[in-house]
């Protein structure tokens, strides 16, 4: 592999006394797009949400063991979480728009993080374009982002990631709420990303993850049961779990 | 047949209830309006009483209420919506948290006339703020705080978790997502509860009894050390304390009519808030 960019290790997770997590050890390359798989309630989400501590305010949530972006500790403690969200973006199942303007949904961020006022509308503009969105809005900039539809919305919210430049995007079944057509949009935009982000992706559509792909992780109950390049997984997975789940007979 | 009618039945009981009420609403209404509209003109709110208040206005207290309301406001509505906001955004479910929000519950449960024993011992004795529109502000304050933490908790459990992972998502602090996104969204449903809680506490009367409010000064009240006249005391004072009832009966429905249109002109604030709010979506 590559330079390994997102790497967990001894992963752990319980949420009170019970273990949703379960010894994970993972390593994204840089630049590649890993897709997350396996059956409702396997820990995937759950997974991807620890890599920029969105469990952080969950009061019965207790990790053991390391996540590194680079050399970066990302749960310790001297490094603010803040700092590690913007480094690590993240788009959600359902896109959540912020109930403002499609310009300020994508100012916000930049404007948490302090980027210089006078290059502000730039960033917007080449975020925007790297979306696929530009054509769509650059003459309603001041309109309510809710207003756009759920595809729109959900490329407002890559590009309102993206504008930040981190160096991870994890996305959790960005198209879970689309039509086929937006879906479409979402997966060629996915791809066009990779060459400047590492890109984890959690998708419950086999033919997604067959479909954008560089690596696959098949999870299964809490554990990871093989993670390999996505011809592998799909045309000879090395376990029989994985071999029934890609294969239709559970999920 | 029987299911038909059982429906009938139903909807019969359902309506009428809500017919019943609603005409109880109207014959207090049409009461206080009738026997009190011809003594309601500009010289009514705009003068002060006179002659032992068998003629002249009611500006003192149209004046009183509105600073008891306004300090009622600047006390309540700082720290409900914080108590609010801690109780929902930061608090960890617990034990303690429990037992804290059960007691604010309970604290609106609480008779008024409580509270204004309590408002007598704690302001205007402990603290030495005296019977003044203050202690009575305050007073009312306290009375009004467990409505407006209550109604904010509801409106902050409304905004859906996937508006705060949003902005925490792209590095705001927690802070920042409670002052970015959660509040303005919620905005129109605290505001509703906040207006709805004072033109209650408005209306009160127990509680500014011991506290501050007076039969009759001299003057308007201009500062908050001072005693005030205040509608729902004035119009207690008119229709039993008076020496001659039976003469100043019609300005007591009349200062009824004014109160009640200060409190449905507050209500209709909070209409227009929703309104317009929907509206916007």
């Amino acid at each position: 592999m590559d330079h390994v960019k997102l790497s967990a290790h001894n992963l752990n997770l319980f949420f009170g006394s019970k273990q949703i997590l379960k010894n994970i050890n993972i390593d994204f390359g840089e630049n590649q797009i890993t897709s997350l798989i396996g059956p409702s309630g396997c820990g995937k989400s759950t997974l991807l949400r620890c890599f920029n501590r969105m469990h952080d305010l969950s009061a019965d949530a207790r990790i053991e063991g390391t996540i590194q972006l680079n050399e970066l500790d990302v749960y310790d403690k001297k490094n603010p979480v803040t700092q590690i969200r913007k480094r690590i973006g993240m788009v959600f199942q359902k896109p959540n728009p912020l109930p403002k303007s499609i310009y300020e949904n994508l100012s916000y961020g930049l404007n948490i993080h302090q980027f210089p006022k006078d290059e502000i509308p730039g960033l917007i503009e080449s975020a925007l374009k790297e979306s696929y969105l530009w054509d769509e809005v650059k003459d309603e900039l001041k309109k309510p982002a809710v207003k756009l539809s759920g595809g729109q919305q959900q490329r407002l919210c890559i590009a309102r990631t993206v504008v930040l430049r981190p160096e991870v995007i994890l996305m959790d079944e960005p198209c879970s709420a689309l039509d086929p057509i937006s879906t479409r949009k979402i997966e060629e935009l996915i791809l066009s990303l990779r060459k400047d982000y590492t890109i984890v992706i959690v998708t419950h559509n086999m033919q997604q993850a067959q479909r954008i792909s560089d690596k696959v992780a098949f999870m299964y109950l809490g554990e990871l049961i093989e993670y390999d390049s996505t011809e592998n997984i799909f045309k000879n997975p090395r376990q029989e779990l994985t071999k029934n789940y890609v294969g239709g007979h559970f999920g | 047949m029987k299911a038909r009618l059982i429906i009938f039945l139903n909807w019969f009981v359902l309506l009428g209830s809500t017919l019943l009420v609603c005409a109880v609403l109207g014959i207090i209404l049409v009461d206080i309006f009738s026997k009190g509209m011809s003594s309601v003109t500009w010289e009514f709110i705009s003068q002060p009483p006179a002659k032992g208040m068998t003629q002249g206005g009611i500006l003192p207290a149209i004046i009183g209420t509105l600073w008891l309301t306004l300090i009622t406001t600047l006390f309540a509505v700082p720290f409900g919506v914080a108590c609010a906001i801690y109780l929902n955004e930061y608090a960890f479910p617990s034990i303690l948290t429990n037992v804290i929000r059960a007691s604010i519950r309970n604290l609106a449960g609480v008779p008024s006339i409580i509270y204004g024993l309590f408002g007598l011992a704690l302001f205007v004795q402990a603290f030495r703020l005296g019977t003044s529109v203050l202690s009575a502000g305050l007073t009312l304050g306290l009375l009004s705080l467990p409505y407006i933490i209550t109604t904010t908790e509801e409106a902050l459990k409304r905004i859906p978790n996937s508006m705060r992972e949003a902005t925490l998502a792209l590095g705001a602090t927690q802070f920042e997502t409670i002052k970015d996104v959660v509040l303005p969204s919620a905005l129109p449903g605290i505001l509703t509860g906040v207006i709805l809680t004072l033109s209650r506490a408005a209306g009160e009367t127990a509680p500014i009894l011991f506290t501050g409010v007076a039969f009759y000064i001299n003057g308007l009240t201009s500062s908050v050390n001072q005693e005030f006249m205040a509608l729902p005391y004035h119009i207690y004072m008119l229709s039993t304390q008076h020496q001659s009832i039976e003469q100043v009966r019609p300005l007591a429905y009349g200062t009824s009519v004014v109160l009640i249109a200060m409190v449905f002109l507050l209500n209709l604030t909070a209409f227009y808030i929703r309104f317009k709010n929907r509206t916007q979506q």
